[in-house]
């Protein structure tokens, strides 16, 4: 399902990260880095907030917008109840949706923040998407100082959070299409192996989005998945060439796999996940190459694992949803 | 693309463990954990005057202790994740998997943090352990007199 927009515009964004995010290929171009998880608050989900609070005081200053501007805030992150940005919104004291597809929810937001754009009332939205390594360990796996030891192909959450205004007013960036994605499922059981759960359905909202705006993988500069990371990219580009012929070539990058330097951070295994891994890699880099004229047409696919501990105590296998944002270099 | 086709497909692409190795790494690291345990029941024997039950006892004891305190000191899941199945498999590994809980849930009270939580990981080894002790216990008391 396509979406086509033609009063969507990237207006500025933010990003904070925490010290392994610093330490990784973009560590220069985030706006705040911290050097601890707890980042002077109590507990990891207070610090996810502080997070939240931090990204969204830059974004409003670089935007030089005011809380009062913003007429909705959307805000997604991977904890129960999306406590993070819930808990953070009653500071901000403006309407609040709360938003949750796992890994695919900055794209989720892109598509409602558009929609919600049509209409006269609505001129300025604030996105926010983070996650932070400690809160996902003790909701999906385990105690954080339990280290179970992972294996080669599981991925590190990022902690991290990105903030970014959409607005009606015409600016550089625009907002020309999104696709809503389809649930998939291929049957994938293994909870460290997200890259096999969720590449079948990027490969599926890639070709959907090409079908439908009618365009070719050589009409993009860049396709940036989200974080399936180094096997995931693999077996995304061998799935989709069987399937649905297409063959990726060089547009295709992961995030997963370039927010992390992976020869020297070796922890971080297969690479990043978690939604604020797409987020802070296209919210520096990508935005600021469509900036500088380096890259013109983007198609951004964010890649969510849904999955569930219970169910996957219960012998389910692990659902998954890519939705995508196509970006576009206006003069 | 059916499951079993995705199935070759990701089988062919995600590496697989090495199992051989991180089988010879817990084998020789758990024999030095059983080794240190055994130096010390020898030490409790020769040097305090201990009886051998009650020493295995105190050892057991020695090593929850040491294990706990490396979890509440914060670098004993470094060692886990190198170390994999030999510090797992031994009673360093219950006080670990114990300890590593209630650190995690010190901030939400003594009752609803730690008391309810203490066990998450651990809980079913104690269950087990003691069924699996009435089972082999009347096993043995009805078939070897006790």
């Amino acid at each position: 399902m396509t979406i086509n927009f033609n009063n969507v515009y990237v207006k500025d964004s933010s990003t904070v990260a925490c010290k392994d995010e610093k330490e990784g290929n973009f560590g220069k171009l985030y706006d705040k880095t911290y050097d601890d998880y707890y980042i002077g608050c109590k507990t990891f989900e207070q610090a996810e907030m502080k997070m939240i609070n931090d990204s969204v005081s830059i974004v409003l200053d670089k935007s030089k917008l005011k809380l009062d501007d913003i007429n909705v805030i959307i805000g997604a992150d991977l904890s129960n109840q999306i406590t993070a940005n819930s808990y953070s919104s009653i500071k901000f004291n403006r309407p609040y949706i709360g938003l949750y597809n796992a890994c695919a929810s900055m794209c989720e937001e892109f598509i409602v923040a558009g929609s919600l754009l049509q209409n006269k009332e609505i001129k300025n939205i604030l996105l926010n998407v983070s996650s932070h390594n400690m809160t996902a360990e003790r909701q999906f796996r385990n105690p954080v100082e339990y280290g179970c030891p992972k294996p080669k192909r599981s991925t590190f959450t990022v902690t991290g959070s990105a903030s970014l205004v959409l607005t009606k007013e015409k600016t550089n960036i625009k907002v020309s299409s999104v696709s809503i994605g389809t649930t998939t499922d291929l049957g994938v059981t293994d909870v460290y192996d997200m890259g096999s759960v969720m590449a079948p359905s990027a490969a599926r909202t890639i070709f959907e989005h090409l079908t439908q705006t009618n365009t070719t993988i050589d009409d993009y500069d860049l396709i940036l998945t989200g974080d399936l990371g180094v096997y995931g990219k693999e077996i995304l580009k061998e799935y989709i060439k069987e399937v649905y012929d297409i063959d990726l070539k060089n547009i295709h990058e992961d995030s997963a796999c370039i927010i992390y330097d992976r020869k020297k951070q070796s922890q971080v295994k297969a690479g990043g996940s978690g939604p604020a891994c797409l987020a802070l890699v296209t919210y520096t880099d990508v935005l600021n190459k469509m900036k500088e004229g380096n890259l013109k047409k983007v198609l951004l696919v964010a890649t969510g694992a849904l999955m569930s501990p219970t169910m996957n105590n219960q012998k389910l296998s692990i659902p998954s949803i890519s939705h995508a944002v196509c970006l576009e270099v206006v003069k | 693309m059916n499951k079993e086709r995705y199935k070759q497909l990701t089988d062919k692409i995600v590496p697989k463990e090495n199992k051989v190795k991180n089988a010879i790494t817990a084998f020789l690291v758990g024999g030095l954990v059983g080794l240190l345990g055994q130096i010390i029941v020898f030490v409790l024997e020769n040097n305090f005057d201990v009886a051998h039950k009650d020493a295995t006892s105190i050892m057991i004891v020695i090593l929850i202790f040491i294990a706990s305190l490396c979890t509440a000191l914060g670098f004993f899941d470094n060692l886990v994740s190198k170390a994999k199945a030999g510090l797992i498999v031994p009673i360093t590994g219950f006080a670990h998997a114990m300890t590593s809980s209630m650190i995690d849930y010190k901030k939400e009270g003594l009752i609803t943090g730690i008391g309810s939580n203490a066990f998450k990981l651990t809980g079913s080894v104690i269950l087990y352990g003691v069924v699996s002790a009435y089972i082999f216990g009347t096993i043995r008391y009805v078939f070897f007199g006790g």
